[in-house]
């Protein structure tokens, strides 16, 4: 006996302990109570609720060959997070995902304000190249292919210019013609920008990674006294020249480090880098999926739910305490129970809160009832036919076989909802899943209320004098 | 209580309905939603005065060379509904809605069909894998039935009773796309499914009673069936209004991005338990009599 008190009273100090852990800050404010940090903690809210844009990118891997499909995509997605990043989101989130032979990006980012502006930004396919110059023989054969009076018109202008004499061969040092190299931006780990020790002059760092570095060491071998030229969206952006301070005949630049230099001003420097690291995305996209809302729409949303929460629940507390009485009234304390115990779930487990796992939330309130009303329909069947004999027996018994019998009922019942939900989170993605999520764990955990929380309260309090008014335990 | 004298009468209403979903279906079908058709969405918020509808639909529609819906909702709000659009004609209907100051962008989706045709398969398994898992999980539920009704059969019924409550939720919602242009996306589809979870639970309830007096009782099959009923008819009432309370809160209180979603579930779980006791129960004694 005195172990089920002792239980009892746990229970209600947990409920209200738990209240405070669960309920939105502000409240805890007003009651004026000292919250602790940690307990602190907010929910975690999603897309529908913060505001925010969600990006789907399907993947062209068309043009790469099969060997090279993984990294190209893995390296797409690490540009990706580079360029979200500064955004300034608290958790940006940049996925792959893949939908039978389809590979596909997934970009989010919550609590924008803006969320158009950011959709121009990271979109931008940016094509990072490194190009070398083309041989002479190969710069004439283009020359060549430009029709006479062009070629002569450039060759008057750089008379001019330059009060020299020109020839046709003389234009391959004036034109600058670069060919592709295979190294491109994906093989660009990051650009930074340092300062010269001496001079204070701002120069741009570059790293490669390791495939990189090889490439690189080979085109600079190649090219050494030569400009390396950095294209992005096939324009010329910058050629310095490879090995320019070092006197030496021949050599290259190995272990992928390079530093580029040469009078530059901040803002030049600063420029070059921003655009190094947008970096070039090793693989065409094709945006097929986005949304963006406000974040006025996000608050709204929450503040209705919350109060259509509550309106629900204070009608089903109604019910229960009109038709079922004093059980039905121990039925609400399991409720709470329930509730404290599904929020502090969520918060606890960070599980991302979003408008339709409200609605799965609220709903499973409604079916969290299911379970006593069932076990208590039991109850009165039991009652009803129950032998007429010590009041606290009788009642004890019959709330045992009312839960024992109507257990089968429950299970089977919420079984088919379960199945239901599991489905609904394997199959469907997004919305479907958050409502499939929320719904599975209150129909869990309800049934768990139902059982054990509320069989606790009513046994203990049968044990009571209360038993000898059977009316008020039934309807 | 008699409830099985009056079967003929359910089984009138029912089909009623159903012949009244079909034809619904065939003739205006289901409004289908970008999520599954692919396009794009516009919820745009005036914060003063909104402007006239009918200036804004020919500003449109010289941007748009196809079809589109502008609906006004609420005083403030437009939304405004369109297939694949470029990003040049995206930047000039923007442009068209006024100046950026006047207006926010509460909700903006954009959905390629490639997406929407895989939203439509992955819903068709869905719902598709559920009934099968459902049928199975009842027929295994009530394996130790056998008299005078295979377990089989208890599946069976309860299947029959979920295609009436889905095909009937269909059609009304058919209704509602031609006249109140309600849209069927994605939570729609979330919504049937809940359904179906919904409407088994409440059927299983019912059949968990016929097995148990089943075992217990020396009556005839008919008696146990109607006793069954008349035990369970008002538990089955008091949990649907449980739920039902609830839902209805979101459906008045909630946001507006909620309300189709629960419309749904509210349609569903009506026809949910009234198919139950109604449907399905007499189903199992018109089994029972085909030997």
């Amino acid at each position: 006996m005195n172990k089920s008190w002792i239980l009892i009273i746990l229970v209600l100090i947990l409920i209200i302990l738990g209240g405070f852990f669960v309920i939105p800050g502000r409240l805890a404010g007003k009651v004026n109570i000292e919250v602790p940090q940690f307990l602190q903690k907010p929910f975690k809210l999603g897309l529908d609720l913060q505001g925010g844009v969600y990006l789907l990118y399907q993947a062209d891997l068309s043009q790469i060959e099969k060997d090279n499909q993984e990294s190209s995509i893995e390296g797409l997605r690490d540009i990706m997070e580079r360029r979200v990043n500064p955004l300034g989101v608290q958790e940006p989130i940049v996925q792959l995902q893949k939908a039978g032979d389809n590979y596909r990006l997934m970009v989010e980012l919550a609590g924008i304000e803006d969320p158009q502006e950011v959709i121009g930004i990271i979109d931008k396919p940016t094509n990072l190249e490194f190009r070398e110059e083309m041989s002479f023989e190969e710069k004439m054969e283009v020359i060549n292919m430009i029709p006479m009076e062009e070629v002569e018109k450039m060759i008057e202008n750089l008379k001019l210019e330059t009060g020299e004499d020109i020839t046709k061969e003389d234009l391959t040092k004036y034109i600058p013609l670069y060919n592709q190299t295979d190294l491109t931006g994906r093989y660009l780990k990051k650009a930074q920008i340092q300062f010269d020790q001496t001079a204070y002059e701002p120069m741009v760092a570059i790293e490669f990674d390791s495939e990189g570095a090889k490439l690189f060491e080979e085109l600079t071998r190649k090219n050494w006294h030569k400009p390396l030229a950095i294209f992005i969206d096939n324009q010329l952006i910058s050629s310095p020249i490879v090995g320019r301070d070092d006197s030496a005949e021949e050599g290259c630049i190995s272990g992928g480090k390079a530093v580029i230099s040469g009078g530059f001003a901040l803002d030049e420097a600063k420029q070059l880098a921003q655009n190094l690291n947008a970096g070039a995305l090793p693989v065409p996209i094709e945006l097929i999926s986005a949304q963006s809302i406000g974040p006025s729409l996000g608050k709204i949303s929450i503040e209705k739910s919350i109060i259509a929460g509550m309106i629900g629940f204070l009608l089903v507390i109604l019910f229960m305490i009109v038709i079922y009485r004093f059980s039905g009234l121990l039925a609400i304390i399991s409720l709470f129970a329930y509730i404290i115990i599904l929020l502090s779930l969520f918060k606890f487990a960070s599980i991302t809160l979003t408008l339709s796992g409200i609605a799965g939330f609220i709903l499973s309130l409604g079916m969290a009832v299911d379970a006593n009303i069932l076990i208590f329909e039991r109850l009165k069947e039991e009652v009803e036919n129950s032998i007429d004999d010590k009041a606290e027996i009788s009642l004890g018994r019959n709330i045992d076989s009312a839960f024992s019998r109507a257990f089968t009922a429950i299970r089977d019942g919420n079984l088919t909802t379960l199945i239901i939900c599991v489905i609904l989170f394997l199959v469907a993605s997004g919305f479907v899943q958050g409502f499939a999520l929320t719904l599975g764990i209150g129909i869990l955990i309800s049934m768990f209320s139902a059982m054990v929380i509320t069989k606790l309260f009513m046994k203990t309090l049968a044990g009571t004098k209360l038993a000898k008014f059977k009316r008020i335990w039934i309807r | 209580m008699n409830f099985l004298r009056y079967s003929k009468f359910y089984f009138v209403f029912s089909i009623v309905l159903i012949l009244f979903s079909v034809v619904a279906l065939s003739v205006w079908g289901l409004k289908i939603g970008i999520d599954f058709s692919g396009g794009t969405l516009f919820e745009i918020k005036y914060i003063k005065d909104r402007p006239e509808i009918v200036d804004l639909r020919k500003d449109i529609d010289e941007i748009i060379l196809g079809e589109f819906t502008l609906q006004e909702v609420g005083e403030q709000e437009i939304i405004l509904r369109m297939k694949e659009i470029s990003d040049e004609q995206r930047q000039k209907i923007i442009e068209s809605l006024g100046s950026k100051d006047d207006y926010s962008i509460e909700e903006e989706k954009k959905i390629s069909p490639i997406i929407g045709g895989e939203l439509k398969k992955s819903t068709a398994r869905a719902i598709i894998l559920a009934f099968i898992f459902i049928t199975l999980y009842v027929a295994w539920a009530f394996r130790r039935v056998s008299q005078p009704v295979s377990s089989f059969k208890y599946g069976m019924a309860a299947l029959i009773a979920l295609f009436h409550d889905v095909l009937i939720t269909c059609g009304i919602f058919a209704v509602l796309g031609e006249f109140f242009n309600m849209e069927i996306n994605v939570p729609f589809a979330a919504a049937l499914l809940t359904i179906l979870g919904y409407s088994i639970n409440d059927t299983i309830v019912v059949f968990d009673r016929c097995r148990e007096n089943l075992i217990r009782s020396r009556k005839e099959f008919k008696d146990i069936l109607n006793l069954s009923l008349s035990q369970i008819v008002v538990r089955s009432l008091f949990t649907s209004v449980t739920t039902l309370l609830v839902l209805f809160s979101i459906y008045f209180f909630g946001g507006a991005t909620l309300s189709s979603f629960v419309l749904t579930l509210i349609i569903g779980i009506i026809l949910g338990t009234y198919s139950s006791i109604f449907i399905a129960t007499p189903l199992i004694f018109i089994f029972s009599k085909k030997r």
